[in-house]
């Protein structure tokens, strides 16, 4: 062959190593300041001290940085990871810049769950997060389970015998507009206290997750997001869509059945615990693609896994209104943030695709 | 001789839907392709070339018989395995959000990277020559979003030579570009397939093209087996003819003609070029052109400026442009 002219120099692959740190740094930064805010305010280098394993502080510091603040922030980071790393892969397989983690029905699936279990059985109190025994808390987690569960065998079974992949997204939809119809019945035949039982879990909350969950939820998170890593290159082919990706020799069959797998397990186990958390699983990827300038998924998913966790923690903050005793709405909170990123993103850009490509 | 790359017997191709009578678009192909050799796939719509290229792409089972890349089962060789022995190139523009074309070639070392994509050294020095080989060495830094379609197509085509591929497929890669931008990729095909031991076919529905530049053409019909040979071969056994029954294509001059009705006799006295041109205008306009006839166009050459004498029964008339004769000749 000839050689080459040495005009331009080639570009070079691989990421921006620098934004990465960065991002890692704030996650730690607003780990530690989420620690720290809330009713009882407690100094930055106190939580540090207190992590660090140093008993020479308030006791009851140390327990409410243990007992309350450290699970919900750790839930936070792994729920806005695994929200948004599900979301990317969404994107990405269904050629969709507004797909999100629910698009499948996901969140549908659980709610169908929560709502029968909260509004058929009759499950009252104040809300999951005080109100509920321990009884009624842990029946709403598990019917959210089974719920998300239910919804993510039928998609895969469907998944392996369907040749398009819109097909799936179509199926996803309905299911969830026959859920909403099958829930809205349900509210329509419930006393006010069931709703309101049912209301709160549809909010979201990183509260509700005590230790003893955690030893479950973060597990699933972290091998979902271990399947999705392993996933980079697929993803990285299907960009070119399936004829192409195939041609390069993938397996498309089984790509997309290990995609959906990845993706329904990190938005079914976090839309479990945490309820349907709007949002993050859109916005991140985008935010990720404007902030890295690529569509490689190898940058991608760490970057929306970092920053997943950022924003879900930033969310879980605003939404403390901290200094006060009163609580916002989680959802409220990721939609008054993330409604605004998407329209900025996508106002920015001339075209939808290229909003996509951002 | 060269020796053979890719082989079908028998090859029987269409759709097997479950439930339903199967559906066979095209039976009995019996082909090969060479190494080197530049082939035209060529048919009407609906005869199944797009069906024929998936199948040989491996992207689609055939109904019978089989196809044999360098003397193993197509159908029966790992996903990995096929992309290091075919490239695909499809017509459709395909939006990858925000890559550069680097990037995007560097995906054709697809079948050659590990779990991650990662390129070595080796793998990359590839992708440099994929892209160097296609001329596009210019627009490596560039986003794929921003490039034209004609140099988005160059930029598929590296990636698909990235695959390192010994037959490299094309399913009409030129239909969205215009006429200057389709003979530089095809002129770019001739060359991959000239250089080295590479195969290339290449599906297009652009006759012409087609008849000037490829090796062989595979000649699908509607209705009846696929042919084979080389264009000339094809045109004087009238397969050719046979095949787009529905136009005129007219041997003498190798292009298809407007089917028109006929207007009447023309003579036309002159030479070179303007004769040329004349007659062309003349038959566009549906004329027959004839060297004597009572009604007769004369050129008349007067340094750099022309005139056409048009003499007919009821007089003469000077037209000053071949507009202007073709519009007057027409009432």
């Amino acid at each position: 062959m000839a050689t080459a002219p040495t005009t331009t120099p080639w570009p070079r692959l691989g990421p921006r190593w620098g934004l990465f740190l960065g991002m890692a740094g704030a996650l730690l930064g607003f780990f530690a300041i989420s620690l720290g805010v809330g009713s009882v305010s407690i100094p930055l280098d106190a939580v540090v001290a207190i992590l660090w394993g140093e008993t020479d502080q308030k006791p009851s510091w140390s327990h409410i940085i243990y007992a309350i603040r450290l699970p919900r922030a750790l839930t936070a980071v792994l729920a806005g990871a695994a929200l948004s790393a599900s979301g990317l892969q969404m994107q990405t397989l269904f050629r969709n810049p507004l797909a999100d983690p629910f698009i499948l029905g996901i969140s549908a699936g659980a709610s169908l769950g929560v709502a029968l279990v909260v509004l058929g059985t009759g499950v009252t109190g104040a809300g999951l997060l005080v109100g509920l025994g321990l009884l009624g808390q842990v029946g709403v987690v598990a019917a959210a389970v089974a719920g998300a569960a239910a919804v993510l065998g039928l998609v895969l079974l469907v998944g392996r015998r369907v040749q398009h992949t819109m097909t799936l997204l179509i199926l996803g939809l309905m299911f969830g507009y026959l859920t909403s119809a099958v829930v809205s019945v349900l509210l329509y035949f419930s006393i006010p206290e069931q709703v309101q039982t049912y209301v709160l879990w549809t909010f979201g909350s990183f509260g509700a997750v005590a230790w003893g969950q955690l030893t479950f939820l973060a597990p699933v998170v972290l091998v979902g997001l271990g399947i999705a890593g392993l996933l980079v290159k697929p993803l990285n082919a299907l960009l070119l869509g399936e004829t192409y990706a195939r041609s390069m020799g993938l397996g498309a069959r089984r790509a997309r059945l290990w995609i959906i797998a990845s993706a329904a397990l990190l938005a079914g186990t976090v839309t479990a615990y945490c309820g349907p958390i709007g949002f993050l699983g859109v916005a991140v990827p985008h935010l990720c693609r404007a902030l890295f300038n690529t569509s490689d998924h190898r940058v991608l998913l760490p970057a929306s896994v970092l920053l997943g966790g950022i924003l879900a923690l930033t969310a879980d903050l605003v939404a403390r209104l901290p200094g006060s005793e009163a609580t916002l709405p989680l959802n409220a909170v990721t939609a008054l943030i993330g409604a605004p990123v998407v329209t900025w993103i996508i106002l920015r850009r001339r075209t939808l695709r290229q909003a996509f490509a951002a | 001789m060269a020796a053979t790359i890719l082989q079908t017997s028998g090859l029987c191709i269409g759709y097997a839907p479950k439930r339903r009578p199967r559906v066979e678009v095209a039976a009995d192909i019996g082909v090969e392709l060479l190494k080197g050799e530049l082939v035209c796939l060529l048919g009407p719509n609906g005869a199944g070339k797009s069906t024929l290229m998936r199948t040989l792409a491996g992207l689609q089972k055939p109904l019978a018989g089989e196809v044999l890349l360098e003397g193993r089962d197509l159908h029966g060789l790992a996903e990995s395995e096929r992309a290091r022995l075919l490239g695909l190139v499809l017509t459709e523009r395909v939006d990858v959000g925000n890559l550069s074309a680097y990037a995007l070639v560097a995906l054709g070392r697809y079948p050659y990277t590990g779990w991650d994509g990662r390129l070595s050294a080796a793998d990359e020095e590839v992708v440099r020559w994929a892209i160097d080989a296609v001329g596009a060495r210019d627009l490596a830094g560039r986003s794929v979003g921003e490039l034209s379609d004609g140099e988005r197509q160059k930029v598929m085509i590296a990636r698909a030579l990235a695959q390192e591929p010994a037959v490299l497929l094309l399913d009409e890669p030129t239909a969205f570009l215009d006429l200057p931008r389709r003979v530089e990729i095809v002129q770019l095909l001739r060359r991959l397939a000239g250089d080295s031991d590479r195969s290339v076919l290449l599906s297009t529905h652009d006759l012409d093209l087609a008849l000037r530049c490829a090796d062989r053409l595979w000649l699908l019909p509607l209705d009846g087996p696929l042919q084979t040979g080389a264009p000339e071969d094809l045109v004087l056994s009238g397969a050719f003819q046979r095949a787009f029954a529905d136009v005129e294509f007219d041997p003498a001059i190798g292009s298809f003609q407007l089917a028109q009705e006929p207007e009447g006799e023309v003579g036309l006295v002159g030479e070179g070029l303007h004769a040329l041109w004349t007659a062309r205008a003349l038959e566009r306009a549906g004329f027959r052109v004839v060297g004597d006839a009572p009604t007769c166009v004369e050129i008349i050459r007067d340094n750099d400026d022309s005139t056409w004498r048009l003499h007919t029964a009821t007089g003469d008339r000077v037209c000053s442009t071949l507009y202007e004769l073709v519009k007057y000749l027409k009432h």
